[in-house]
């Protein structure tokens, strides 16, 4: 009995938030660049944004909800390629955010891409080792010094690519220790102590705060991972995606993402 | 308890379920360990557990060996590595100690069942194999608990033969049921009730003449406990047994005895008997059960339920028309009954 | 006449539950096998990094499974037929990496043998470094896969009962005799099915790998883990070698199935 009424309110629940949805389709949008706090907008956003955006997002959606009363945005946050597989399965976005163009373009390809994506904001590559930096680094040269433990990103996810990039591009190549699969586990293989280096973003070296210390080096300009953000072309608010991404592209936007260690797009 | 066993002697030890028999045999053989107590092999101990010495061996350096009534051989080995796992243990090569194993299998007629799996051998074989198993291991003291109880009428007499003939000359204790198994294997009896030695003796003095309620249902004998008097002997509950006793015996007054007549010697009455005969009381019936070719009449006695029992024809006991909750009564003449002291 | 089969007390409706849960777990295989491409299979699981990732799996799942032996079939022992104070607590914690989430057994690994660990900063004076080696591979998996050999081999002991045991003792074997010809002989399958849970596990082990040995390929780059970072670029790849993962496992379980069936005991005869 109790589970044939749990299926009943679930039934009505999703039909509530359909019929919202379907309103919050009907109504005239907001004008993009509009800061109007009496805005029309409603309804809830589904964003989906690569790992390293965790920490911007989350603030940028809490100014987003703050400025439109009556949103709500909900935040998924995986690697780039898990986020397109499942929206390929069928996963309702909205917006996806990604870590980098490679995975925009496979969205594209796969014409789940509303229109163009825009480029928001690029991410460039650092050392972080750990506080009192055992191995003595100061370049990216010494990075491949015998007896260095090095960790860094695998090839096959973006942050690997830029490292390859680098190392083509210096001429130095690295044996790493270990290649991982995504630049989370990298840092945290550096705060742990069991690595003397790793090859992460500026964003994570910044988010780590006491626990790693970094070292930039002048040949991270050669690989500069841009991100773009678009719409999801099965959305069912893409007024209300639209004013989000407006919101992340807006100077409030940029400037949150800047604190954070995101370089201009 | 307290047990002496002499060179070569064979003791069985009787009781009732739950008297602590098997108990006796593990505490021997090092599998159960007692709160206190002692047990030496001639000169070696096997145990000292008082409150000055603290001293306990563990079974592999006992010379003790254990039969049971589940022959459990080793289900992975066949029985000729059964027999010789002892010898093996003890340091044999394996060709010698397959060899003694054969020897051992020869002993107990169960040669040729030397290359078979236990799963194959019928319970009897693998009884005499497990026998051969425990003989081959050379043990000071071979004990054995109930070792025919799981084996049906053809299989038993076999392994009896076997055992005789093996433990000739051998130091054994075997616990059994069976009063047959103590006429044919025992050199002397000891019987246990309730953890505690009721009587020992030569068997068939013990089965004779006993003194145990056990003993005596063993030995198919109606007991009755008392203080001799001039007739017999009187019971706690007033009752008088009149009976014979061996005329070379002078009981002193008041020496408690018992009171031993077979049921074959026990009339049974339904209401008042003619002649007043010297042995005659009330008994409510418990039990018909046939014995042989006769009906055993089971029967409760006096305000202390003693338990008697009377073989009266199947027509006798149809023309009575006994069921049980009768009350009856069972006369015994005094000619037939002997009395002894406890 | 029909066989023999006897009596077998299973009401019908039991089937159709059972037939559920039986789809539960064949139709993603099935769905898997449906995606596969097919033409390129062959191309995607020879490849360097492939074999290389295969190779080191079942190197490292047979050493973990060793040790699982080693260290399992004492303390199986040791719970099943020892007394000693604390005992149910020993089992209760020997079976936690059962319900540990494996990345939590990574970590935990990580602070007893990683650098700045409990064990890890004698170890490293002492020259030995465990962390990104093959050592630590086969340490996580021996870590998660113990529990299912201990368990089965426990399982086994424990209704085996010691009564072969009490027997073998008073015909004189001393106690590692008892051990060497009478109880492991007598609970080989017991042992056998546990070893073969144990290399299964170990086979499929990620979480405790990611975390606590990293990867590296052919170092460290478990199976598992070179299909998570196929993922990544190359579905198709990703999902040639988790078949590949799945026959091996599938073989192995058969293997250790077909095996037992063979230990039934013969008829008696008479």
């Amino acid at each position: 009995m109790s589970l044939k009424k749990s299926i009943i309110a679930v039934s009505v629940a999703a039909g509530l938030a359909a019929a919202l949805t379907a309103c919050g389709g009907a109504t005239p949008a907001a004008t993009p660049s509009g800061s109007s706090s009496t805005s029309q907008l409603s309804g809830t956003v589904t964003v989906f944004a690569a790992a390293s955006l965790k920490s911007t997002f989350i603030q940028l959606a809490k100014d987003f909800e703050a400025k439109n009363p009556g949103t709500k945005v909900t935040l998924s946050f995986a690697g780039s390629s898990d986020l397109v597989t499942q929206i390929s399965q069928g996963a309702p976005a909205d917006v996806f955010a990604s870590a980098d163009t490679k995975n925009m373009t496979k969205l594209a390809d796969a014409k789940l891409l509303d229109g163009t994506a825009t480029n928001f904001a690029t991410n460039v590559l650092e050392i972080a080792v750990p506080p009192s930096n055992p191995a003595s680094i100061t370049s990216f040269a010494d990075l491949a010094k015998s007896g260095v433990k090095v960790v860094m990103c695998a090839s096959q996810v973006p942050c690997g690519a830029a490292t390859d990039t680098v190392e083509k591009a210096s001429g130095v190549t690295l044996t790493p220790v270990s290649e991982e699969s995504s630049v989370t586990d990298v840092l945290g293989k550096v705060t742990s102590g069991e690595a003397d280096a790793g090859l992460v973003y500026v964003t994570d070296v910044k988010g780590a705060g006491d626990k790693v210390k970094g070292i930039p080096f002048p040949e991270s300009d050669k690989a500069v991972n841009t991100y773009p953000i678009g719409t999801v072309s099965s959305s069912q608010n893409k007024e209300l995606a639209a004013a989000f991404i407006a919101a992340v592209t807006s100077e409030a936007g940029k400037k949150v993402l800047g604190d954070a260690g995101f370089g201009a797009p | 308890m307290s047990l002496n066993l002499a060179d070569g002697e064979t003791v069985a030890v009787l009781g009732p379920n739950g008297a602590g028999k098997s108990t006796l045999l593990g505490v021997i053989a090092g599998l159960l360990r007692p709160d206190s107590g002692s047990a030496r092999i001639g000169g070696r101990e096997l145990f000292t557990l008082d409150a000055g010495s603290h001293f306990w061996s563990p079974p592999h350096v006992r010379g003790t060996a254990l039969l049971a009534q589940d022959a459990l051989l080793f289900p992975h080995l066949n029985a000729l590595d059964n027999v010789a796992f002892g010898p093996r243990s003890a340091g044999s090569s394996t060709a010698a100690a397959r060899e003694s194993a054969q020897h051992w299998l020869a002993e107990v007629d169960a040669l040729p069942l030397a290359n078979r799996k236990p799963a194959q051998l019928s319970g009897g074989q693998a009884q005499r194999v497990a026998v051969a198993r425990a003989l081959a291991a050379e043990p000071e003291l071979l004990l054995l608990d109930e070792p025919m109880a799981a084996l049906d009428i053809h299989a038993a007499p076999l392994l009896r033969r076997v055992l005789k003939r093996v433990l000739e000359g051998r130091k054994a204790i075997i616990v059994t049921h069976d009063i047959l198994d103590a006429y044919m294997l025992a050199d002397r009896v000891i019987v246990v009730e309730s953890g505690r030695i009721a009587e020992e003796g030569p068997t068939r003095q013990v089965l004779e003449r006993p003194r145990s309620h056990f003993a005596a249902g063993l030995a198919g004998l109606n007991l009755v406990a008392g203080s001799i008097s001039p007739e017999g002997i009187t019971t706690p509950d007033g009752r008088v047994f009149a009976g014979q006793h061996d005329p070379g015996w002078s009981p002193l007054p008041g020496q408690t005895g018992v009171a031993a007549f077979p049921p074959s010697s026990v009339s049974v009455f339904l209401g008042d008997v003619h002649g007043s005969p010297r042995n005659s009381f009330p008994v409510t019936i418990t039990d018909l059960e046939p014995h042989g070719d006769q009906i055993r009449v089971r029967a409760s006695s006096g305000s202390s339920a003693e338990a008697l029992s009377a073989d009266i024809t199947p027509a006798a006991s149809a023309d009575l028309g006994l069921v049980p909750g009768m009350d009856v009564r069972f006369v015994v003449k005094a000619a037939l009954v002997s009395v002894y002291p406890a | 006449m029909k066989s023999a089969a006897g009596y077998h007390g299973i009401p019908r409706w039991l089937y159709v539950i059972a037939a559920l849960g039986g789809l539960l777990v064949v139709l993603p295989l099935v769905a898997m096998l449906a995606k596969v491409n097919w033409a390129q299979f062959v191309p995607l699981i020879t490849s360097d990094s492939s074999m290389a990732a295969l190779g080191l799996s079942l190197r490292t799942s047979a050493a973990s499974t060793v040790l699982c032996i080693v260290l399992g079939v004492p303390l199986a022992l040791v719970l099943a037929r020892g007394e000693f104070p604390g005992q149910r607590l020993l089992r209760s914690f020997v079976l936690l990496p059962l319900v540990l989430p494996p990345v939590v057994g990574g970590i935990a690994l990580l602070y007893t043998f990683g650098r700045q660990g409990l064990l890890g900063k004698s170890l490293e004076v002492a020259g030995i470094q465990i962390a990104f080696s093959t050592t630590a591979v086969v340490l996580a998996q021996t870590f998660v896969a113990l529990p299912f050999l201990v368990v089965s081999l426990e399982g086994a002991l424990r209704s085996a009962g010691s009564r072969y045991e009490a027997v073998a003792a008073t015909l004189g074997a001393r106690p590692t005799t008892v051990l060497r010809r009478v109880t492991l002989p007598l609970v080989l399958p017991g042992l056998a099915s546990g070893a073969v849970l144990s290399f299964a596990r170990s086979l499929g082990e990620f979480g405790a790998t990611l975390t606590f040995a990293g990867s590296l390929e052919g170092v460290t780059r478990t199976l598992p883990l070179e299909i998570y970072l196929q993922r990544e670029t190359d579905a198709d790849a990703a999902v040639a070698l988790s078949l590949v993962l799945v026959a091996v496992a599938v073989a192995v379980v058969g293997l250790s199935y077909g095996r037992r069936r063979s230990t039934t005991p013969s008829a008696v005869q008479a």
